[in-house]
């Protein structure tokens, strides 16, 4: 018996929520009394996963798999699963985890349990806490299946350091037939993704069109942070739908969220409420967004930002 | 091309979630049921290529009669016919079986989903499904060609997007962006008044038995109130020494 982490790379580097997947099932491994192996597929520092608690890291290295494709990887994680005889199967929120979380639960004929939030508050019945109606909920959901595949949240557990001295071990499974092959890859080169990112600064109609977003790039920019915007900015072609953040657009759970110019419709909050420090900035005290924010603005988005701009470069300069 | 879509019916966006039995159930008592909003792109590109393609359009859903008024506001839309497989759906894994049993025996070419459902967020269906049928699967879909058999889409991922091709069958998952919210489709009296003769088929659902259940759900715990700040100053300073955010 054993706890599996995927521990999703890119381009050979693990991400932040790859760190935190091993954190999480160190914790359930514990729980369970048993080792937390960890599967990685070309990365370059694998060994680096013993810190957060591994005890064993297994290794995919296979030049054919440079680029991501769901049912060769959710095949690799079934049979690394099988391998190592896992009890629990544990994969990230990432758009790769999302994509094959299913599947691999599907081909060990386990119990999914997505949004998962907190280390199991009981192993027997194995009972885990997740977000269910769009942030709305919580539901307590216990998983019946010998095998159990668990997508945990992003930001929710956390990273954290444990010691371990891991072994490391080579593993060559059969590669799948693709079925999908990825043709070209667009990313918004030199941008922080609204998934990847620690700082979210969103803009609405406040904004008054798209010619002021600036302000919004700019904030981002000194922030390190990532941009979004309200659904009906996308709508009206403002900004990109990748940017739309929502219970009908991308969700959000960053550390910081600043909202700027959007009243906080019931659907957006939806969406931003998983973030662990929301701001507002509206002109309007009675916003709805002020009771979902833990610090708030009453002003004018077009003093208040150039200002806050200024005094973030002013603040990073000495910090 | 044989066309089917799959319709969760959920509260609309705006209910207040509550539960009953100590909580223990959804209370369903005063809550609005729509079409998945993320459906309602897949339905729309059903639409586009029956109209401009040739295709037959029918949608399913998984559940007891309360979900027939989305299914007849599918078919209002355009849809052709529709199934309802009578079971409870109970949790992702199990409707993609209830889906996969009706899917087997009906050849269907293309399959649209929702990338999830905004009631319990599984984000489970297409991939379960895809995996079950053995159909190629595209997740998070926000563009899709089809010539002949061959599919081209453009799928979201963190940071941009990507853009694949795939063979029939398929299991696409999509999003906004699969048709632009302007090219939603809004029934008109003439659909409605259409729908109610179009089919409706009711088909028994198999013996499907879930390994999840959800047995307890929880609301979140009341936010303290939002700290007003009155300068940019008293901002910087609260989130770097209080918050520890920046
Ligand atoms: C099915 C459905 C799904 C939806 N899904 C989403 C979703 O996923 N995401 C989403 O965002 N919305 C969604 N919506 C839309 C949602 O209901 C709201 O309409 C939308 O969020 C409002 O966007 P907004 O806050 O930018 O605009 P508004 O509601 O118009 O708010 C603009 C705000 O800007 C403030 N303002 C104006 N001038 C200034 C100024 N100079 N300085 C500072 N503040 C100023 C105003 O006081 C106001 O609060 C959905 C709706 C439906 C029906
Ligand atoms: C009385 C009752 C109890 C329930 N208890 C639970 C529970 O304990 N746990 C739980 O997870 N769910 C429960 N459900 C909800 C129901 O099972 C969901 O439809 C199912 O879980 C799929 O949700 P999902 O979030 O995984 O869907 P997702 O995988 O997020 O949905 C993605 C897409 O799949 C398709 N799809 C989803 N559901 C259906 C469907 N029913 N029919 C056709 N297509 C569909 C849609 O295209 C949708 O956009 C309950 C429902 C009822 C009525």
């Amino acid at each position: 018996m054993s706890v599996l982490v995927f521990a999703e790379s890119s381009e050979g580097k693990f991400k932040k929520i790859a760190f935190e997947a091993v954190s999480y099932g160190k914790k359930i491994a514990q729980q369970l009394s048993t080792q937390l192996i960890a599967l990685t597929i070309n990365a370059e520092n694998a060994s680096e996963l013993s810190t957060y608690g591994a005890n064993k890291i297994i290794k995919v290295n296979n030049e054919t798999l440079s680029t991501f494709n769901a049912k060769v990887v959710s095949s690799i994680i079934a049979q690394a699963a099988t391998q190592e005889n896992a009890e629990v199967v544990i994969i990230d929120s990432s758009s790769n985890g999302l994509y094959v979380a299913p599947a691999v639960a599907t081909i060990l004929d386990a119990g999914y349990v997505s949004n998962v939030i907190e280390a199991p508050s009981n192993t027997s019945p194995f009972t885990v806490k997740r977000k269910t109606f769009s942030n709305k909920a919580f539901s307590h959901t216990e998983i019946s299946s010998a095998v159990k595949v668990i997508g945990l949240a992003k930001n929710s557990f956390g990273v954290v350091a444990s010691d371990e001295a891991a072994t490391e071990e080579d593993f060559s499974p059969e590669i799948a037939n693709s079925g999908v092959n990825s043709t070209a890859i667009n990313k918004n080169a030199g941008k922080v993704s609204i998934a990847d990112a620690d700082i979210v600064v969103s803009g609405g109609r406040g904004l008054k069109g798209p010619e002021n977003w600036n302000l919004i790039e700019d904030l981002a920019e000194v922030l390190g942070g990532a941009t979004a915007c309200s659904k009906p900015v996308s709508d009206l072609g403002w900004r990109p739908h990748n940017e739309h953040v929502g219970q009908t657009g991308k969700p959000v759970a960053s550390n910081l969220y600043i909202a700027i110019g959007i009243s906080g419709a019931i659907q957006h909050l939806a969406g931003v409420n998983a973030s662990k420090v929301k701001v507002v900035i509206n002109i309007d005290p009675e916003a709805p967004f002020f009771k979902a924010a833990e610090y708030g603005i009453v002003g004018d988005a077009f003093e208040v930002v150039p200002q806050l701009i200024e005094k973030l470069k002013e603040f990073n300069s000495k910090n | 091309m044989k066309i089917l879509v799959c319709i969760s019916h959920v509260p609309d966006t705006t209910s207040k979630i509550n539960f009953t039995a100590e909580n223990a159930e959804f209370d369903s008592n005063g809550v609005q049921f729509v079409i998945n909003p993320y459906d309602e792109f897949s339905l729309a590109r059903a639409m586009w290529f029956k109209e401009k393609q040739g295709a037959s359009v029918t949608v399913i859903t998984v559940g007891d009669a309360s979900t027939e008024p989305s299914l007849r506001k599918s078919l209002a839309i355009g849809a052709d016919d529709a199934i309802r497989i009578d079971a409870q759906a109970t949790d992702g894994i199990t409707v993609a079986k209830q889906l996969a049993e009706v899917i087997k025996s009906n050849a269907y070419d293309l399959i649209l989903t929702g990338r999830e459902s905004i009631d319990y967020n599984g984000a489970t269906v297409p991939g379960a499904l895809a995996t079950l049928l053995d159909y190629n699967f595209i997740n998070a879909c926000v563009g899709l060609e089809i010539e002949g058999t061959s599919v081209t889409a453009s799928k979201e991922i963190d940071g941009g997007t990507e853009t694949l091709g795939t063979e029939l069958p398929a299991v696409i998952a999509g999003q906004k962006g699969l048709v632009e919210e302007k090219d939603l489709r809004i029934p008109n009296m003439r659909g409605i008044m259409m729908a109610r003769k179009k089919p409706l088929q009711v088909l028994p659902g198999i013996e499907a038995t879930s390994s999840t259940k959800d047995v307890s759900f929880e609301k979140p715990a009341e936010k303290s109130a939002c700290k007003i700040v009155t300068s940019v100053d008293e901002l910087i300073d609260v989130l770097h020494n209080e918050a520890k955010v920046i």
